[in-house]
């Protein structure tokens, strides 16, 4: 029987964003683009997807001591140094670093600008992906060290995280004056988005350096509103609305890790089984889910996880053409 | 598709004799188009336009049912593409695959049967059980299946070979519980088209590409099967999501009725998280039945959690009413939290709280049912409201002390929190709920 394909067609396309930057003071050995897409997600059947989402490892510059067993054992020692973490991460598929500088939280160690430069140039020189760098979201603290940072490493092409509507003009400043990306953050909401990337823009950065990370919730946990403000968010791009074109970041394991599902090994009902079983699950289920949904880039804890996720990318790029799709083996 | 009034009107007698109760034919269609009043209050009605009208009133997916008595699900009926246009309205079933030369089945059937788990306050549970004909012999089959069924009654079935005579034997055992028949393929239709009609059994239809699914559904629905389930072999992910996409966009943005039926994807993997993710996709993608091969727990519940979520209404958070809970049984010096009336939020915090072993007043406010997070950026769960929920919960008699214990996530309400209102202590708990039992332990009892 032969069925016409409703193939649709988008008049819109997300923006490419690159991260990393291999000259003009960019040290890296590999950029990584992402965006570019004019379909939904993996439908490339109708339209173009020209980068692979990507898997981001993070790296935190202070011991995590909080962060469950599972995920300590799997990093082992190279957790207790950042270089040493962000190679052992590369070799274990992360695309691009996530470094938090933790160290700088008041409540940690309440380093300033100067070790958060160290730690960002030790990771730096440790590998040749891009790198994205996280204030300890401490609003005072992220401009001060974040500052520094983009100063330090000018031309590196770094993401700079988190750029909220309290703070961006300051990290929108450092981002244009030293060849870096924002990561624009809001709370689970399509106009708050917009509206951050309007003022980004309106003070002069390249909307090709924009990020936006709408708030992850993990599944159980919010992971439907994260989902279908991205939908509607990618929907509206693909429309032509130029303020929601930009790629989408999700950071999957730090929400997903802090659920009581991940962290708790006892005391839990026995209907939840295995805990690291689940705890791997619950991190790969949040980022394939939100993959659907339009994530660019999925930042991600457990290696495990990073494996399952690249797996399930591999596959989702194969999506047939429309003949294979459609192909007939029935005689009439 | 629905018709317009004006297309309805064409095909009423348009006589205007009022005996509908309507002034015009024009009114009544009109009234009818928007679903207001019947098509049987017109005695003039003839059997033509009583079909048109059925035809066009039909859901653009068929809504199929699996199973007989209280644990019989239904699939289907889904009207959008995207949850927030409306909302999925029949929740993916999950079902587990048991084979017939494996000698645990009916053991490990029951088990996946009579797994439940808590999740905000509701009993959540699978769904069913593929009996699987691997032996490729009828006699084995239906001793499978007979075996499953005694083990767990109540559980909705779906017999999976391509063996007519398989099939014949194995509903010779089950046939009066409607079990799903898995598959009709090219190769055998007539015959389980006769098996599925015969037994009034619903059927799916199981090929590698739309041409072939949509001209078997053609052949099935004119050899009486009306109840299909249709399953598109896909070998990946990648196939998973094209194939059910296209369905979906046929059914809905083409009104094409040879796919108009609810969609069955195997998601069964080697290893249990890769075949977590090839469940996710696959819940988060329109497939109303997902076969599961893991019988593990810890498989099970995440999938679970993410059908509920992905299912939940949009326009409708789950909420619990705002009033205030005693957890445990307080006394004049327990502590007393505030938390939003979402409802994940009240549970989170409440299951929290009761494992801490210590009891508590916990306050829900009335956010619109949206965690701590959503409704405080809403405006919705701020000072004032957080001190007007205090006075009017009278919890003031209730207790010794005047300290009110507030989610981390808004420290920055504490200052604001003190002037609405005098003479309270306002303590600042942590962000998140799995952090209570040591804060309730460390900080409130040291203060």
């Amino acid at each position: 029987m032969a069925i016409e394909i409703p193939v649709e067609k988008w008049s819109g396309a997300v923006r490419e964003v690159t991260l990393g930057a291999t000259t003009d003071g960019g040290t890296r050995t590999t950029t990584v683009t992402i965006g570019g897409e004019t379909t939904l997600p993996f439908l490339q059947f109708e339209g173009a997807m020209p980068h692979r989402p990507v898997i981001a490892a993070e790296v935190v510059d202070a011991y995590p001591n909080e962060w469950p067993a599972p995920l300590l054992a799997a990093w082992g020692d190279e957790a207790r140094d950042p270089a040493a973490w962000a190679r052992k991460a590369v070799a274990a598929g992360a695309e691009v670093v996530v470094l938090k500088l933790r160290s700088c939280h008041p409540d940690v160690h309440d380093h300033g600008a100067a070790e958060a430069v160290a730690a960002t140039k030790a990771v730096l020189g440790a590998v040749g992906v891009p790198v994205i760098v996280y204030g300890p979201g401490v609003p005072d603290k992220d401009n001060e060290v974040l500052v520094a940072v983009a100063e330090a490493s000018k031309g590196e092409r770094l993401g700079l995280a988190n750029c909220l509507d309290k703070n961006y003009r300051t990290i929108v400043a450092a981002a244009l004056g030293n060849g870096h990306v924002v990561v624009g953050q809001t709370p689970i909401d399509v106009n708050l988005a917009k509206q951050l990337n309007i003022l980004i823009s309106d003070m002069g950065l390249p909307l090709d350096r924009v990020l936006v990370d709408p708030t992850t919730g993990a599944l159980g946990y919010g992971i439907e509103y994260t989902y279908s403000v991205m939908e509607r968010l990618r929907l509206a791009a693909l429309m032509g609305d130029t303020m929601t074109q930009q790629p989408m970041i999700c950071t999957v394991g730090e929400e997903s890790w802090r659920q009581k599902e991940s962290r708790a090994a006892e005391g839990v009902p026995a209907q939840w089984g295995d805990s690291e079983t689940r705890a791997v699950i619950w991190e790969t289920t949040t980022a394939v889910t939100l993959l659907q949904s339009g994530a660019d880039l999925v930042v991600l804890r457990h290696p495990a996880a990073m494996a399952h996720v690249r797996l399930a990318i591999d596959e989702l790029m194969t999506v047939g053409t429309v003949e294979a799709l459609t192909a007939s083996s029935a005689t009439a | 598709m629905a018709l317009s009034g004006l297309q309805i009107y064409k095909l009423l007698p348009q006589t205007n004799c009022k005996e509908c109760g309507f002034p015009t034919c024009l009114a009544f269609a009109m009234k009818l188009a928007q679903k207001g009043t019947e098509l049987a209050k017109c005695p003039y009605v003839t059997d033509e336009t009583r079909a048109a009208l059925d035809a066009a009133a039909a859901p653009p997916i068929r809504l199929v049912t699996v199973g007989s008595g209280e644990r019989a699900f239904a699939v289907g009926n889904e009207t959008v593409m995207f949850r927030h246009e409306k909302t999925f309205v029949h929740e993916t079933a999950l079902v587990v695959r048991v084979r017939d030369d494996d000698p645990d089945l009916a053991e490990r059937a029951a088990w996946a049967a009579g797994y439940t788990v808590e999740r905000v306050g509701m009993t959540l549970r699978l769904n069913g059980v593929l009996v699987e004909n691997r032996s490729g012999d009828a006699t084995t089959f239906a001793r499978a299946v007979e075996a499953v069924h005694t083990a767990c009654k109540e559980s909705p079935l779906i017999l999976a070979s391509e063996d007519p005579a398989a099939i014949e034997a194995a509903l010779a055992v089950v046939g009066a519980e409607r079990p799903l028949i898995h598959a009709a393929t090219l190769a055998n239709w007539q015959a389980m088209a006769a098996l599925a009609a015969g037994a009034g059994c619903p059927l799916a239809v199981r090929a590698g590409s739309l041409s072939d699914l949509a001209e078997l559904s053609t052949r099935l629905t004119a050899a009486g099967v009306e109840d299909l389930v249709l399953a598109p072999a896909g070998e990946d992910l990648g196939d998973d999501l094209a194939l059910s996409t296209l369905l979906r966009r046929l059914a809905l943005k083409k009104n094409e009725r040879a796919v108009g039926y609810p969609l069955m994807v195997f998601a069964g993997r080697d290893d249990v998280v890769d075949e977590a993710a090839r469940a996710a996709v696959a819940i988060a993608k329109y497939a109303s039945i997902v076969v599961l091969d893991h019988l593990d727990a810890a498989l099970f519940y995440p999938l679970i959690t993410l059908r509920q979520n992905i299912y939940t209404d949009p326009q409708k958070p789950i909420q619990v009413e705002p009033r205030l809970y005693q957890v445990g049984a307080p006394d004049a010096a327990s502590p007393l939290l505030i938390t939003t009336n979402f409802s994940l939020t009240y549970f989170s915090v409440s299951g929290e709280v009761e494992a801490s072993g210590r009891p508590c007043w916990l306050l829900v406010a009335d956010a619109d049912g949206q965690s701590v997070l959503t409704s405080w950026a809403a405006g919705k769960f701020d000072a004032v409201k957080i001190a007007k929920t205090v006075k009017e919960s009278g919890v003031e008699q209730q207790l010794s002390h005047h300290r009110l214990v507030i989610p981390g996530h808004v420290a920055s309400l504490s200052g604001e929190c003190e002037e609405e209102l005098p003479g309270w202590e306002i303590m600042v708990g942590p962000r998140d709920a799995v952090d209570l039992p040591n804060y309730l332990k460390t900080v409130w009892s040291a203060a």
